[in-house]
């Protein structure tokens, strides 16, 4: 088997192991979503009768846009995982080893992407039972997991990056907290496109949670698929220069020792 | 280039830090036999963690040469790798996986072939008493264990150069003790070359074949523990008074064969020449200037007189300032 691959299954197994092994972990990103679809769901439903909003309730609305604020924000922490490699000196053991230095950032990024499609599914679920409906059929229900899978590794894979520049949970956790909000209000996550400022329309159309957002609102209410797809390549994209970027944080890392 | 290839070799080493400026290394040179226990000796901030991070290649060398295991580290570190094993100072075990998945991951990144993992694994996790713990998670582990284990990581694809960083720090007496008996059955049936650093002077005098003393990011010298004791002069004779020993002090520097006198408290140690005939003299002196002797001892030079001879100071004092 090609080198690279395996040793990436090797360490992606390892994290999952990781993940499952702390299920507090787990329950803390799910809890967040429960309460926002619960919550917002209830607080703002009549939102949809004000004229622009396509949706034929605000939680079929809202669902997608919960998804991928959630995606957004479970991955963004990817990076205190590596923090905490660097600081048990779990890391040097491994570059100790012929292991492939591209396995051992890919490895985390692909964890991001796996443990944000589970989150996924759990919440589109929930939103199921609430009665948020997928129009989009079974093609929509995939879409939205790619999407949020997607949006998941890009971010996994800035965190990463930020995370061996830094160094410091401190700051990193500084810099997520940070950008994490503005990044989701600067969505439709929560309001219909139409009926936010202009600015803020402008701000959003550059936005990769964005993309994500109105993507997988397409998919939901099954409308506007060509959106639907060009949105997707866009995040794809976006992946892929997220994890370019990461990987050169890691070679400047490993050349500062 | 010599016929033989030594199993460490190591020319005109150094480093300096760029985020703080620290010259770490500066200027070492060493060479290490196959099959051979090899100690850096030294206080914390000497030099011994980066010249092994070197070594292992997680860290660059700003000029010098280094061979390991037949290979070129700064042109081959990925030939290095698969012949070394490497124990960090921070343990470097995944404290949410059991003892044996650490093994396994290890075993795999160093690419033993998949139908030999989980037999070596066990034999390994048998070698170091660790089967009852094998399936729980490392986070449980005591101290002990999990330097155990540690050295299992280092060994699982069995290397043909260990390095051990700082390994028996923290770790109580005989657990101390049964790491080095495993060294030793290693280095003896398998001819494994093992470079460990260490700022214990036991350690570095009862388990080395050789040592160097790093001082200030240069060794200062090298040789086995015993041709460092036979250079310096003397012996050292300890001397427990119950009274004034600042007055046995002044007693004792005037008489012949006295190299050095130092005191602690109300304790006298005195290297001279001959101790075996100077201690009677010695007492006979003090118990005439009225001063009872409770106790004395007489040993051979220790390292702790080896490495003031060579570094001018005292190896505790200088490990406080680090």
């Amino acid at each position: 088997m090609n080198v690279f691959l395996a040793d990436t299954l090797h360490l992606l197994l390892r994290h999952i192991r990781t993940t499952i092994r702390i299920p507090i972990w787990i329950a803390v990103t799910l809890i967040q979503p429960v309460i926002w679809l619960t919550l917002y769901g209830q607080l703002f439903r009549r939102v949809v009768e004000i004229p622009g909003f396509a949706a034929g309730s605000y939680i079929q609305f809202l669902t997608p846009g919960i998804v991928i604020m959630t995606a957004l924000f479970g991955s963004a922490w990817s990076g205190m995982g590596i923090i905490e490699d660097l600081t048990d000196g779990v890391m040097d053991r491994l570059l100790a080893t012929p292991v492939n230095r591209g396995a051992l950032i890919t490895a985390r990024v692909l964890h991001a992407g796996l443990t944000v499609l589970v989150q996924s599914l759990l919440i589109l679920g929930f939103g199921f039972l609430l009665g948020a409906r997928i129009s989009g059929g079974v093609p929509g229900f995939f879409v939205i997991l790619i999407l949020a899978s997607l949006l998941g590794c890009g971010f996994s894979a800035l965190s990463n990056g930020l995370a061996l520049v830094t160094r410091r949970e401190e700051t990193l956790i500084a810099i997520i907290n940070f950008f994490g909000l503005p990044l989701t209000f600067l969505s439709t996550a929560f309001m219909a496109a139409n009926l936010m400022p202009g600015w803020i329309r402008s701000f959003a159309r550059g936005n990769p949670v964005n993309w994500a957002v109105d993507a997988a609102r397409g998919a939901m209410l099954g409308q506007d698929w060509d959106g639907v797809l060009w949105r997707m390549l866009f995040l794809l994209a976006f992946a892929l220069v997220s994890i370019a970027l990461a990987t050169q944080a890691f070679r400047a890392y490993r050349r500062s020792a | 280039m010599p016929a033989i290839a030594a199993a460490i070799a190591v020319e005109g080493l150094f480093k300096t830090y760029r985020n703080n400026n620290i010259k770490a290394v500066a200027g070492v040179s060493l060479s290490v036999e196959q099959g051979e226990i090899f100690g850096l000796l030294g206080p914390n901030g000497a030099g011994k963690s980066t010249t092994v991070r070197i070594l292992a290649t997680l860290t660059r060398p700003d000029s010098g040469t280094v061979q390991v295991a037949g290979c070129n580290a700064l042109e081959a570190p990925h030939d290095v790798r698969r012949r070394i094993g490497y124990v960090a100072q921070a343990s470097g075990v995944d404290k949410w996986a059991t003892g044996r998945e650490n093994l396994t991951l290890q075993a795999q990144l160093e690419r033993v072939p998949a139908s030999r993992i989980a037999g070596r694994v066990d034999e390994i996790l048998k070698w170091l008493d660790l089967e009852k713990a094998a399936d729980r998670v490392v986070k449980t582990y005591s101290g002990g264990m999990k330097r155990r284990l540690d050295l299992g990581i280092g060994l699982v694809h069995e290397p043909q150069v260990l390095f051990l960083d700082e390994p028996t720090t923290g770790l109580d007496p005989e657990t101390r003790a049964a790491l080095w008996r495993g060294l030793r059955r290693l280095k003896e049936e398998r001819k494994l070359t093992v470079l460990l650093t260490t700022h214990y002077l036991e350690e570095a005098d009862q388990l080395c074949d050789r040592l160097a003393i790093i001082d200030q990011g240069q060794v200062v010298v090298t040789g086995t523990p015993a041709e460092l004791k036979g250079k310096i002069q003397g012996d050292t004779a300890v001397l427990e008074l119950s009274g004034d020993a600042q007055r046995g002090e002044e007693l004792l520097k005037g008489l012949e064969g006295v190299i050095e006198v130092r005191r602690h408290e109300n304790t006298l140690i005195v290297r001279t020449a001959k101790g075996a005939q100077a201690l009677p003299v010695f007492i006979t002196a003090l118990e005439g200037g009225g001063l009872p002797v409770r106790s004395a001892t007489l040993s051979r030079p220790s390292l702790d007189d080896v490495y003031l001879h060579y570094t001018g100071h005292r190896f505790d004092a200088a490990e406080k300032p680090a």
